[in-house]
């Protein structure tokens, strides 16, 4: 047996014990996806969920936490934030299982009619079932417009900072005027051997207490701050080693700024992304299904639920998530419970049997005869 | 029921002029009658909704039509915003009244 051959039995048994297995593997963690562990729980079917961002509640969470929403069925009005809290409450005793942090990459359907799921980071999830409730797609950073600035990725230009310590005793330029750019300044002061941070604006829409703790760095020398001005262009060979800031006031000038890192910290943006490549019918940045029955898309045993889900008529709602959701389900337990019989149950009647051993269930009426 | 829709132009990413209908009436802004038109693929504007957090609906206004103020979201987020211009305004904080007949923008490239 060939070297090779022995590696790709030791991955073939490593994937086999480390494999994360599930019914369901849900791709996105945000409302719809959260729903669907709820009511894939009440049919006994468990649920993983991969999810670029570190947190759930998709863009709930992570675009507008503390805006409210006014049209969810029963509530008149409430916060995103708290929308994705309940959401998790409710799906919660059945116990689902979250890949976070990283972005579904590809999919391969096996011999059985099952598939494997991999994420960026190598993860490798297996289900009988893939709901895609990916909304807009995964976040990704939202890159400045600069010629050659892909040229530099890894190479000084970062545009999410995972570890701190690299940037020890370095010279750091951050560009950007929201909370990252500003809190990810003040940490950076500390670390860094010189930070810079340059902004269009002099205004920075961020906590107060950042702002002014920026304030207080740059006054101390901590900070360099130049407002209003741009990176325009990045100077290096193979690695940065300075980028051109272009200033805005009085008269527009340009200058070098030498720096080991440049740090462009413009928020997220969602992207299909990978997901369009999985041969999976795509039309107007969506996702093509069924839903006249049980929004399944062109490839069997995957559906698309929720804003990433297009067909005539779709409105890109919660509420619609949700239905779609429950939908899917039911189309679901039929591929992993073939020829099972079921009927819906209502939850009034029936209570709740969570997975961790939890039971809810509506208090029996009290039958007591009057003398 | 009383005509209230008004006459403007939207010059698409292609650079194609569109001389079009926007009711006054539906609480639509810009974004919304761009999407409403189809003159930008859907999840390409609009895409934080209208709340000013994405910039995925900016334009360059052409006419010197008067326009609501810009508010200081929408100011921070053109900030942050790439392909910038003095005329630059996000479609969503542009709220359509019958005062804009004869507007003229053009839409900002994708980012």
């Amino acid at each position: 047996m060939s070297h090779y051959h022995q590696i790709d039995i030791i991955n073939l048994v490593f994937n086999f014990i480390f494999m994360i297995t599930t019914d369901i593997l849900i791709i996105g963690a945000g409302p719809t996806g959260l729903f669907t562990v709820f009511e894939a729980g009440l049919l006994k079917l468990k649920c993983h969920l991969i999810d670029a961002l570190p947190q759930a509640g998709g863009q709930c969470s992570e675009i507008y936490p503390k805006k409210p929403i006014y049209d969810i069925p029963a509530y008149p009005e409430i916060l995103a934030g708290d929308l994705t809290e309940r959401l998790l409450e409710q799906c919660k005793q059945f116990e689902p299982g979250f890949t976070l942090g990283e972005r579904a990459e590809t999919i391969d359907k096996q011999d059985d009619g099952t598939f494997i799921v991999t994420t960026n980071k190598g993860t490798k999830h297996h289900a009988p079932v893939v709901a895609i409730a990916g909304g807009l797609g995964s976040f990704e950073p939202r890159k400045p417009k600069i010629h050659n600035i892909t040229d530099f990725e890894d190479k000084g230009v970062e545009y999410i900072i995972k570890d701190p310590e690299i940037y020890r005793d370095k010279k750091v330029v951050i560009a950007g005027g929201g909370d990252s750019a500003l809190d990810w300044s003040i940490f950076l002061s500390d670390v860094a051997a010189e930070v810079t941070l340059i902004h269009r604006r002099t205004e920075f829409r961020g906590h107060l207490d950042s702002v002014e703790k920026v304030q207080e760095l740059k006054n101390k020398g901590k900070i360099n701050l130049i407002t209003p001005a741009e990176v325009v262009g990045i100077v290096g060979d193979h690695k940065v080693k300075a980028v051109v800031v272009k200033q805005a006031q009085h008269i527009e000038k340009e200058f070098e700024l030498n720096c080991d890192h440049f740090i462009p910290l413009f928020g997220l943006s969602p992207k299909l992304g990978p997901i369009a490549n999985w041969g999976l019918e795509i039309e107007k940045n969506a996702i093509k299904v069924n839903n006249a029955l049980d929004y399944q898309t062109n490839i069997s045993g995957i559906y698309a639920i929720g804003d990433v889900n297009t067909y005539p008529g779709k409105l890109k709602l919660i509420l619609c998530g949700f239905h779609e959701a429950t939908l899917m389900c039911q189309s679901a337990y039929q591929i992993i419970n073939p020829g099972k019989r079921f009927v819906l149950k209502y939850t009034t009647v029936s209570g709740v049997d969570g997975f961790d051993g939890t039971r809810k269930e509506a208090p029996k009426a009290v039958v007591k005869s009057i003398e | 029921m009383e005509n209230v829709d008004i006459n403007i132009t939207i010059i698409d990413r292609e650079g194609e002029k569109h001389h079009i209908e926007a009711p006054t009436d539906m609480a639509m802004n810009l974004m919304e009658v761009v999407r409403s038109y189809e003159l930008a693929p859907e999840g390409t504007i609009g895409v934080c909704g209208g709340m000013a957090m994405c910039a995925s609906c900016q334009c360059y206004v052409l006419s010197d039509t008067k326009l609501p103020e810009m508010q200081d979201d929408e100011e921070a987020m053109l900030s942050e915003a790439f392909d910038v211009k003095d005329n630059s305004r996000l479609g969503c904080q542009i709220q359509m009244t019958p005062g804009m007949e004869g507007l003229v923008v053009e839409l900002a490239p994708e980012s």
